[in-house]
């Protein structure tokens, strides 16, 4: 029975919310922060808990936003028991790292950074425990991925933190994108992304023939989750993180995401022979292995780490054998693992902390020194080796009991008698873990005297002890939720069962007392065995890895280098000429239709006009060494191209194109200034015969592709703006209401790169100026550039009287921009060209300083006023940019038209006047640093001036 | 006249062509100024070629107006064409004043950076 309650998206984005807390507590003080880490985890455990009286009784609760319906992505959450028990956990455990983590960083590790990590974690894995959606789940499981890195490598200035972050990265990741696969290919089988149809259609799934491929795409994911072998090697290494991390990840939840997928995916997946193969060998093996390096390792958190891994194979191996006591067991033992696992942690914490090591063989004696700690870390310890009367006994005995009637290949000794294996080195390593640190004399030569912390650091641990010895005696206390989390995995059948102290004489209680009485004679005989291990030759596991990305990085390199060799001209060549190749083959691939236009006549000015333009272009090429020549000669084709566009009915393209060629040829022919005036000849003839052979390849290309679509006639979409321009934008230049209306919004758009354009020529030059280059500029000698006659009387006065006339041009192109050609980018350029003519006449620090405008607040304006008017639409209740128009007169003048589009142009207007002119300021403040001098009188020779002014200039 | 056009447009992107493939900046920029020439121009013939025609609205009952939509992508794009010139003139210019060299090709020599990386990965 499903209901529906949206409190469920709360509880999932609670942290995520959350985690925008802790960076700006943090300057509150450190109490303030940790507790406003803890108060949003607290709120989402407490509506959790509000919701799961309902989840006890069999509902299952859901909420569903849509997300991205078109790919069946949806924001879909649902809490089931499975999801509430592993909820519950994350949350639960969650605030107990808060506790402790507060007490165990010290003053001077950022502690908002950490909280911040936390939280995202933490977020993220309760997403993956509540979603509905696998797709959902997939981002989920990636952000685990990714805040995993960011904890495990907090503290940034250990290498083995970096190193120990980035090898998770690696290799969960990568395990991420082979399950992103899986995953896929599982919602094609089904045709939905949703779990519950997914599980629900296990059959379905089981039959099809990509049901291995993606079996196995999932199991990657879960097992590099769960660090199952051969992918176990990067738990190890994240120890490196802080004890908090290790203790939170590695306990309640990164390590069980695997173990929570495949318990989820458990209905649709499990049962079959492939299934049983692959979970059960590789738990096994991962059982056995991981208890056997824990064993020998010296550091407590390696020895924890590798005892983790040997319990996750255990779950692993029990959700392998697919009946559904052996699910019921792979519950309960999750929740037993999480509390000694997570104590055990909090334990080696405290004693690195209080010890300052966590070198078992450094360790022992401190029963007495830390009596609190010892009682804690003992109990934990004990759980984890199976002794009666704590939990981990309870699920171990189930587990037993399942192995011993399992058959593997035939073979009904292997499993029992491995598992049996597995559970004796468990009790070896868990006694080492007691022996070795608390008991044995007290020793004279620790790092650091030990004694108990305060009750910050020792409760959370404390409390966790308390239910490993609560559930111990009196496992029925969880048995309901082993029964609804077991359930929902089992997909409801379950076998009556109950959890208790005494199943009497099983075959599961003679294989635990050989498992204890086994491991206590293998630690006695540690010494010798540890000596036989040491000098054993093991595989290394991270030199591989290092050597494996290493491998693959050399290669990428090698790759980049032979690809990517710097040669910008053979990147040119290389692109250009493979796109002349595809455009053929696309051409030659199609039929061409017979065509439709007649061909306009050519008028003898017109030819004139191509033969100028053919030569002037020919001429570029030729003489592009001259850059000069090159210069004045690509202002004729410019100058061409505009008459052509008034010929062919484009007045708004030709007064653009002008008023633009002008501007460029300024700006090309100040940059000039400093650079080179001569391109020395460099390449080879056969390169240049090479690079003419493409030139004339994609010139003819495009050439003949341009003449064959001009004789044809294509459906086109103008005719709608034809009609609607007069109607909706107010406006008969339809051009003009196309930019300022109809396509306003890339107009917008365009304006707002445009006065990005301008700022980043002001920044470059800013960076110029004060680096080398400004350096060089002093020193270079320019003189011999320079006119001798810079600022002469005729040029002065003209631009003077021509300066009222041009901005009176602007103005009226600016106001009929509308109806007739022109409009805000035109007006723009003309009234900075009138500027532009100023500044070359008198000089431009003269001119500056005659003028108070700002251009950078230009750019600004002009943005702000376009996003203004558009904005001014919301108010009437039309979307952005709609425009508006109406006729007023006022008695002497005619009837006119006022549009809000005008106001747009307006912005339009300054945008461009402002990037132009700051793009011209720029060059121009280089000059200043060349040596240019500033002018005292606006012209070098000033007849009406006094004489004495006339001498001082010369 | 069509065929004048592209012609017209093919000879630019010819020469365009060419001269982005030298080795120069300063050629490079006056390459990627005719390429746009070349672009702009063939934009703007999608939309066919009409004489006398300019999408302008007469009052005057009902007139045949050439393709106004290529025309307004155009404006925007000589606009745009003359930024982006800009701000490569002076990435040009910062670069040959920086290095005092205005080539565009990396030189070939092996690079010291990226010797003692392959080293480091091995």
């Amino acid at each position: 029975m499903a209901v529906n309650d949206y409190s469920l998206i709360i509880i999932a984005l609670l942290p995520f919310i959350g985690a925008l807390i802790p960076g700006v507590m943090i300057r509150a003080g450190r109490n303030a922060c940790a507790f406003f880490t803890a108060a949003p985890t607290a709120l989402s455990l407490t509506m959790l808990l509000l919701l799961a009286p309902s989840v006890m009784d069999g509902q299952v609760i859901t909420a569903e936003l849509p997300w991205l319906p078109q790919i069946g992505l949806s924001a879909a959450f649902f809490l089931d028991g499975l999801g509430l028990m592993f909820a519950t956990m994350i949350l639960g455990v969650g605030l107990l790292i808060t506790l402790y983590a507060r007490f165990y960083l010290s003053g001077d590790n950022p502690m908002g950074q950490f909280y911040t990590f936390l939280l995202l974690f933490q977020g993220a894995m309760l997403g993956i425990v509540l979603s509905d959606n696998i797709l959902l789940l997939l981002i989920f499981w990636e952000l685990t991925s990714l805040s995993s890195f960011l904890l495990i490598g907090y503290w940034k200035h250990l290498p083995e933190g970096r190193q120990g972050a980035r090898m998770a990265l690696a290799v969960t990741g990568s395990g991420g994108l082979a399950m992103i696969a899986g995953m896929l290919i599982l919602g094609d089988i089904v045709g939905s992304y949703n779990l519950t149809d997914i599980l629900a259609a296990g059959e379905t799934i089981q039959a099809s023939d990509w049901y291995l491929p993606a079996l196995i795409l999932i199991l990657i994911g879960a097992f590099t989750k769960s660090a199952q072998f051969p992918f176990h090697f990067w738990l190890p290494h994240a120890m490196a993180a802080p004890t908090p991390v290790s203790a939170y990840l590695h306990s309640a939840t990164m390590v069980k995401a695997g173990v929570f997928l495949m318990a989820r995916m458990w209905p649709a997946l499990a049962g079959t022979e492939a299934w049983f193969y692959i979970v059960t060998t590789t738990g096994f093996v991962t059982m056995v292995l991981g208890a056997l390096i824990a064993l020998f390792k010296d550091d407590l958190k390696a020895l924890l780490a590798y005892s983790t891994v040997s319990h996750l194979g255990l779950l692993t191996m029990l959700l392998g054998f697919g009946t559904p006591m052996a699910a019921v067991a792979a519950v309960f033992h999750t929740i037993n693992h999480l509390t000694f696992k997570a104590a055990l942690f909090m334990t080696a914490g405290i004693v690195d902390h209080e010890a300052h090591t966590r070198d078992i063989k450094r360790l022992g004696g401190l029963r007495t020194l830390m009596p609190v700690t010892f009682a804690i870390g003992m109990l934990a310890a004990l759980s984890m080796a199976g002794i009666p009367l704590l939990n981990g006994f309870l699920s171990k005995e189930m587990m037993l009991e399942e192995a011993s009637h399992t058959s593997w290949a035939g073979s009904h000794l292997a499993v029992p008698v491995l598992a049996t294996l597995g559970a004796l080195l468990s009790v070896a390593y868990s006694f080492r873990f007691i022996a070795h640190v608390f008991l044995g004399p007290v020793r004279d030569d620790y790092a650091h005297e030990p004694h108990d912390p305060s009750p910050g650091l020792w409760s959370a641990p404390a409390l966790l002890v308390v239910l490993v010895v609560v559930i111990g005696i009196m496992p029925s206390v969880a048995e309901p939720v082993v029964r609804v989390a077991a359930g929902a995995v089992t997909g409801g059948i379950l076998p009556e069962f109950h959890l208790k102290l005494w199943h009497g004489i099983t075959p599961a209680l003679f294989m635990s007392v050989i498992a204890v009485l086994g491991g206590a004679a293998l630690l006695a005989a540690h010494r010798p065995l540890d000596r036989a291990w040491i000098a054993l030759p093991r595989p290394e596991a991270k030199a591989m890895f290092d050597r494996m990305i290493g491998g693959a990085a050399g290669v990428a390199a090698r790759i980049t280098q032979l690809t990517h060799d710097g040669a910008m001209s053979r990147y040119l060549a290389i692109f250009v000429a493979s796109a002349t190749v595809l455009g053929y083959i696309a051409w030659s691939g199609g039929g061409l239709p017979a065509p439709t236009r007649a061909p306009l006549p050519v008028p003898p000015v017109v030819a004139v006009g191509w033969v100028l333009l053919l030569v002037a272009t020919g001429s570029v090429v030729l003489m592009h060494r001259d850059r000069f020549r090159a210069l004045i000669v690509i202002g004729v084709i410019g100058l061409t191209i505009s008459v052509g566009f008034v010929y062919l009915s484009a007045p708004d393209l030709a007064l653009t194109q002008i008023s633009v060629e002008t501007v460029t040829i300024m700006l090309l022919l100040l940059a000039l200034h400093y650079m080179p005036k001569v391109s020395p000849i460099e390449s080879s003839v056969g390169r240049r015969i090479r690079d003419g052979a493409i030139a004339l390849a994609a010139g003819g290309g495009v050439g003949a592709l341009a003449y064959m679509f001009l004789l044809r006639d294509i459906p086109t979409i103008s005719d709608y703006h034809i009609a609607n321009s007069y109607e909706g934008g107010g406006g008969t230049n339809v051009v003009n209401v196309i930019l300022v209306d109809f396509r306003g919004y890339d107009t917008y758009g365009e304006i707002i790169v445009l006065g990005i354009a301008g700022l980043i020529i002001y920044a470059v030059m800013e960076a110029l100026l004060s680096g080398p280059a400004a350096r060089k500029l002093r020193n270079t000698d320019y003189s011999r550039d320079r006119s001798r006659d810079r600022h002469p009387l005729m040029m002065v006065i003209a631009t003077r009287v021509m300066m009222p006339i041009a901005v009176l041009v602007g103005v009226y192109i600016f106001l009929r921009g509308h109806n007739e050609p022109g409009g805000g980018f035109v007006a723009g350029l003309v009234v900075s060209i009138a500027l532009l003519m100023q500044y070359m006449a008198s000089g431009f620090a003269w001119t500056q300083s005659r003028q108070q405008i700002e251009y950078h607040s230009m750019i600004g304006w002009g943005v702000v006023i376009a996003s203004l008017t558009g904005a001014g639409a919301w108010l009437a209740g039309k979307p952005f940019l709609t425009s508006g128009y109406d006729y007023f007169h006022f008695p002497p003048i005619e009837e006119f038209e006022l549009a809000t589009a005008m106001l747009f142009d307006l912005g339009v207007f300054l945008t461009v006047l402002g990037a132009v002119m700051l793009m011209l300021y720029s060059l121009s403040r280089i000059a200043r640093y060349a040596g240019e001098t500033v002018n005292r009188e606006p012209m070098d020779y000033d007849p009406s001036a006094l004489v004495r002014f006339a001498r001082e200039e010369d | 006249m069509e065929f004048i056009v592209a012609s017209s447009v093919g000879t630019l992107t010819a020469a365009g062509i060419y001269l982005i493939l030298r080795l120069r900046a300063f050629s490079t920029i006056l390459g990627l100024a005719l390429l746009s020439y070349a672009v702009n121009v063939f934009l703007f013939a999608s939309g066919r070629l009409a004489i006398d025609l300019p999408p302008i609205l007469s009052p005057y009952g009902d007139a045949s107006y050439t393709d106004p939509l290529p025309q307004a992508l155009v404006l925007t794009a000589i606009v745009i064409s003359f930024g982006m010139t800009a701000v490569l003139v002076m990435v040009a210019l910062g670069a040959y004043l920086e290095s005092d060299d205005d080539r565009i090709d990396l030189p070939q020599a092996p690079d010291e950076d990226d010797k003692t990386d392959g080293e480091a990965a091995q």
